[in-house]
């Protein structure tokens, strides 16, 4: 299965039917590195996508399945771990240093396995449960790769994990790497794009909306669900090698409670409804992280504080729309349809 | 209940369309049905008529797979389908639609269409969007034609009337290449110009095609079905000809407020 099928949405592919503002926002992330610092591009932009796909994999599950999982951090970090552990890393001792065709390709599988396996575990609950489940199997994730040391070096994991040179392209360049995450990112949000409207996109919204009925018309809605974090899983599993190659470091406190529910954060600031959700959360999310420190310094206040404004812009967002800023940007647009520019009337719907 | 594959084999395609034996569902002390015994041949049309609270839709439900029978058998074609999965059952050409209308909210008119010929039929995994002159789609096309709903193609189901939405519920029953359906009370809440229509639909459907109808409505029940099935407190304790259960005096009683105790 996986995203390589969508290949073949290119024979229906009409330009004209692109809507201006794919062109528009393509163009402009395609031109950033022409005039972004090498900071921007990396720890802005690169990260972004990287968050955003790992988002994007918990929106899959969660906006089309209505399956809340707290595991997707889990399993980009289990590719993150695999990439470091099966391919090279500083710790000479653990890492075997397979040859690239290996380890990637390796790394994707378990990490694939290992979250279709919590689906599998998942799937068996429902609502408030399936959030408990996947949350506990990410906190034993976390316990496990800090306490044991023989293969997941503990409490310090692995440095120096860096993207291979690969096609006469050195891909641990500020361009290179940013181009890269941009690819898989675009990939990965239209593969989910397309997914939707394919078989098992709406057959997948079928078993959210109505699992019964799903079961009715002669769906096996567990095999659905399960195939649905499998899906999910090779979005995540793509991130967490990049997330690896970003910072070339893996350790448990990546992959800790905290950060696994600040990628529910962003997926839900965001917005469920649409794949493209999780990326503008994860741009809002990431600015935040990398500049509040600096606006609460600036402020005078305690610059440990930055989570306090996460915390606060979330509940805002919340608060003012269920779906995320999505949701925001919706109302926005139907109300300014709805209003007439000169007269200020309202509209007849 | 656990068969062998060839005894299996052996009873399929043995007569019946469906046949119950001695089928109880309990709730907890609550017997919703009690040792329910029904036999209904292939094309047959059968009514099950009886008050709230009768087990009729119980019946429908242990028939489908949405819960297990706590005890007796249920064959489907032959094949005994007693622990069977729902989806299961549904691939064997078994359907039902429901009393209140269990629609995909969030999806459109003819992807709900869609989705219900998917169902039956192979790709239900796939990954490749379906081209419009694909044969599902050509099918869930024309079942949106057959149920009137043309109009709708593209409206998402929350936005439809309630008898477009029943509309929609039986266009979901009739995908595929239904062998035996079940209808939930397909009329309830219908204008009495949809019931006309509905009746019309009920009676052109292909004669191989057997069906279950419960409907509190007598006019519409003895018009789409030659038998009829008397359910009290969750047991079967009339069965026979519509004219001959409409002037049964145990059943008049029933209906006109008597009870039956």
């Amino acid at each position: 299965m996986e995203t390589m099928e969508t290949g073949s949405a290119r024979g229906r592919l009409d330009p004209t039917r692109i809507p201006a503002a794919y062109w528009a926002v393509g163009a402009a992330l395609i031109l950033i590195p022409a005039v972004a610092s090498d900071f921007v591009m990396v720890q802005i932009f690169a990260r972004t996508f990287i968050f955003g796909m790992i988002a994007l994999s918990l929106m899959f599950v969660g906006g089309y399945g209505g399956m809340v999982s707290l595991a997707q951090l889990a399993v980009a970090g289990v590719a993150a771990y695999m990439t470091a552990i099966l391919g090279a890393s500083a710790i000479g001792t653990i890492s075997l240093g397979w040859p690239w065709w290996l380890h990637i390709p390796a790394a994707i599988l378990i990490a694939t396995l290992f979250g279709t396996l919590t689906g599998a575990l998942a799937v068996r609950t429902a609502g408030i449960y399936t959030i408990m489940i996947t949350l506990a199997i990410a906190t034993a994730f976390f316990y496990f790769v800090r306490q044991n040391y023989v293969v997941f070096n503990g409490f310090q994991g692995f440095n120096q994990v860096l993207p291979p040179h690969l096609f006469g392209v050195d891909w641990r360049g500020s361009i290179a790497f940013y181009y890269l995450c941009l690819f898989w990112a675009a990939f990965a949000y239209l593969a989910v794009l397309y997914v939707a409207r394919a078989p098992f996109g709406l057959a997948l919204q079928g078993v959210r909306d109505n699992p019964r009925r799903m079961a009715a018309l002669g769906f096996n809605v567990t095999a659905h669900r399960v195939a649905a974090y499998a899906f999910a899983s090779v979005i995540a599993a793509v991130a967490g090698i990049l997330m690896v190659w970003l910072s070339g470091t893996i350790s448990p406190g990546a992959v800790a409670v905290g950060p696994a529910i600040d990628i529910l954060v962003i997926a839900v600031v965001g917005g469920l409804r649409h794949p493209i959700g999780p990326f503008i959360g994860a741009l809002i999310y990431v600015l935040l992280r990398t500049f509040a420190l600096d606006v609460l310094t600036a402020s005078g206040l305690d610059p440990h504080r930055f989570q306090l404004l996460i915390g606060l812009g979330f509940l805002a967002i919340v608060f003012w729309s269920s779906d995320g800023v999505l949701g925001l940007w919706e109302r926005w647009r139907h109300h300014s349809q709805r209003t007439d520019p000169l007269t200020g009337r309202t509209r007849e719907p | 209940m656990a068969e062998s594959v060839a005894q299996r084999l052996s009873t399929a395609g043995s007569g019946n369309a469906l046949e119950l034996r001695g089928v109880s569902r309990l709730f907890g002390a609550l017997a919703a049905l009690s040792d329910v015994t029904i036999t209904v041949k292939p094309g047959e049309r059968r009514a099950v008529l009886g008050s709230n609270g009768a087990g009729k839709t119980t019946l429908f439900n242990c028939i489908t797979g949405d819960f297990l029978p706590t005890s007796g058998t249920i064959r489907l074609f032959g094949e005994d389908v007693t622990v069977f999965p729902a989806h299961e059952r549904i691939r064997r050409g078994l359907r039902r639609t429901y009393q209140i209308s269990l629609l995909f909210a969030g999806l459109s008119v003819i992807d709900n269409i869609y989705l219900a010929c998917r169902g039956v039929s192979r790709g239900r995994f796939s990954l490749i969007r379906p081209r419009r002159d694909e044969a599902l789609m050509h099918a869930a096309e024309q079942l949106m034609t057959a149920v009137h709903l043309t109009d709708a193609r593209e409206t998402k189901v929350s936005a439809l009337s309630h008898g477009q939405q029943r509309q929609l519920e039986i266009a979901l029953a009739l995908a595929g290449a239904p062998r035996f359906i079940l209808f939930d009370e397909p009329a309830a809440g219908l204008s009495p110009a949809e019931r006309r229509e509905l009746i019309e639909i009920l009676t052109s459907l292909p004669e191989h095609i057997g069906y279950i109808i419960i409907e509190h409505d007598m006019d519409v029940a003895l018009r789409v079905a030659e038998s009829v099935s008397m359910m009290h407190n969750g047991r079967i304790f009339k069965e026979g000809k519509p004219e001959e259960i409409e002037s049964d005096p145990e059943v008049q009683a029933l209906y006109l407020g008597g009870g039956h105790e």
